[in-house]
């Protein structure tokens, strides 16, 4: 074996042994690489009590409540499974019914979230305005809503 | 073996004096047309309006940076296995350059997020892998640069590159492997992009131009290193 030859092999069987310990770390820490849980996730794996935690969904449509002080209430869905959540505060333009969310705060009672802030999720998806409406119109505004964040 | 052709430095030299100013001019013409498309005639989107610009400049640094440093781990295991003069130089040139399309992609995608999500900066698998590639970038070039003998610093830091290797995929598939606020891939993906085609062809534009630009300035790097080498050994070989 000429010495340019070894040096190959030993480079190769070094990348795959660091290809294969980067794949086991990554998935024994999957749920702590996730950036939210989503509703589903929680009701599966109550996190404990005063533990901030990231809830992500889509604003279900028709939830959003304005209350007075800058208070807004909304729901957060995964289709499945719905939570509550209350947050005091100034939204994200992109905060829409029916688009992606992510609220950071803490889960207070069954289904019911306290958020601290919230950001707004946006998809992969990019049109000028005219297609969108014309896509809406032709789609229905329920499928046009579904997004790809909930896989 | 047929790689050793393009190795050396004569032959490189004589190649460089087409290829230089050939990605140069594509890189101005391409850069400028993409510049007037996306960020003047191309239409705002349906939900960020004037906000999707940005994204004429971070999409493409962000390729671009992966792909430099893909370019910089391939010359690197070159260097390593093969001793190429020129592979180590390569890595060298490339490095500076791919830490600015990082930084730049940063920088704008910070922008972005602000007014989107309403924050400059979360810490989700993407953005992190993202500012781990940027470290790596940073990494090369102060461990490179810290052995008084070349050789060795190269050596040291083309070991550097290719241990790095392994952010790329976790940059590229982060957002289809966990929930990420980073949106997932619009381009290269099963069923087609989903971006609009007016849109889609500035961002091409954008994305020529960028690899054009990074072609133009490694060459002229390389070749401001080879002359300064050249340089040197002849001040060195003229007694004083």
């Amino acid at each position: 074996m000429t010495r340019k030859r070894r040096r190959l092999y030993t480079l190769l069987l070094a990348l795959t042994g660091l290809g294969v310990a980067t794949a086991l770390v990554l998935t024994a820490f999957q749920d702590e690489l996730v950036f939210f849980y989503s509703p589903t996730d929680i009701a599966a794996n109550k996190p404990a009590p005063g533990r901030a935690i990231r809830l992500g969904g889509m604003v279900e449509q028709g939830s959003v409540q304005k209350l007075p002080d800058g208070v807004t209430k909304f729901r957060v869905t995964d289709t499945a499974r719905t939570i509550d959540v209350t947050y005091k505060g100034a939204l994200p333009d992109l905060f829409r019914e029916g688009q992606g969310v992510v609220a950071e705060g803490m889960l207070a009672g069954e289904s019911q979230f306290n958020a601290r802030t919230i950001l707004a999720k946006h998809d992969e998806r990019y049109m000028p305005p005219e297609i969108a409406k014309s896509m809406k119109k032709a789609d229905g505004e329920q499928q046009h809503s579904t997004g790809t964040l909930l896989k | 073996m047929n790689l050793h052709r393009f190795a050396n430095p004569a032959r490189f030299l004589r190649i460089a004096r087409v290829v230089t100013p050939l990605a140069g001019w594509i890189a101005v013409a391409t850069l400028l047309a993409g510049a007037v498309f996306g960020l003047v005639l191309s239409p705002p989107d349906y939900q960020q309006s004037e906000t999707v610009r940005i994204m004429y400049v971070h999409v493409p640094s962000a390729w671009l940076a992966l792909q430099s440093y893909i370019a910089m781990a391939l010359a690197a295991a070159v260097a390593l296995v093969w001793k190429h003069p020129l592979a180590d130089l390569f890595v060298k040139a490339a490095a500076p350059v791919g830490a600015g399309f990082t930084l730049l992609c940063l920088i704008t995608g910070s922008f972005w997020g602000r007014p989107t999500w309403g924050a400059w900066w979360v810490w989700d698998a993407r953005l992190t892998s993202m500012l781990v590639l940027l470290f790596l970038y940073v990494g090369y070039m102060a461990l490179a640069g810290a052995f008084d003998d070349e050789e060795r610093g190269h050596r040291a830091g083309a070991v550097l590159v290719l241990t790095g290797i392994v952010d790329v995929p976790i940059v590229k598939f982060s957002v289809e492997w966990w929930n990420t606020l980073h949106q997932p891939t619009s381009v290269f993906r099963l069923g087609g992009p989903t971006i609009a085609s007016e849109m889609l062809w500035p961002l091409g534009l954008m994305v020529v131009g960028f690899t054009a630009f990074f072609v133009w300035i490694v060459c002229v790097r390389l070749e401001t290193e080879l002359l300064h080498r050249k340089i040197r050994a002849r001040l060195e070989n003229t007694p004083a």
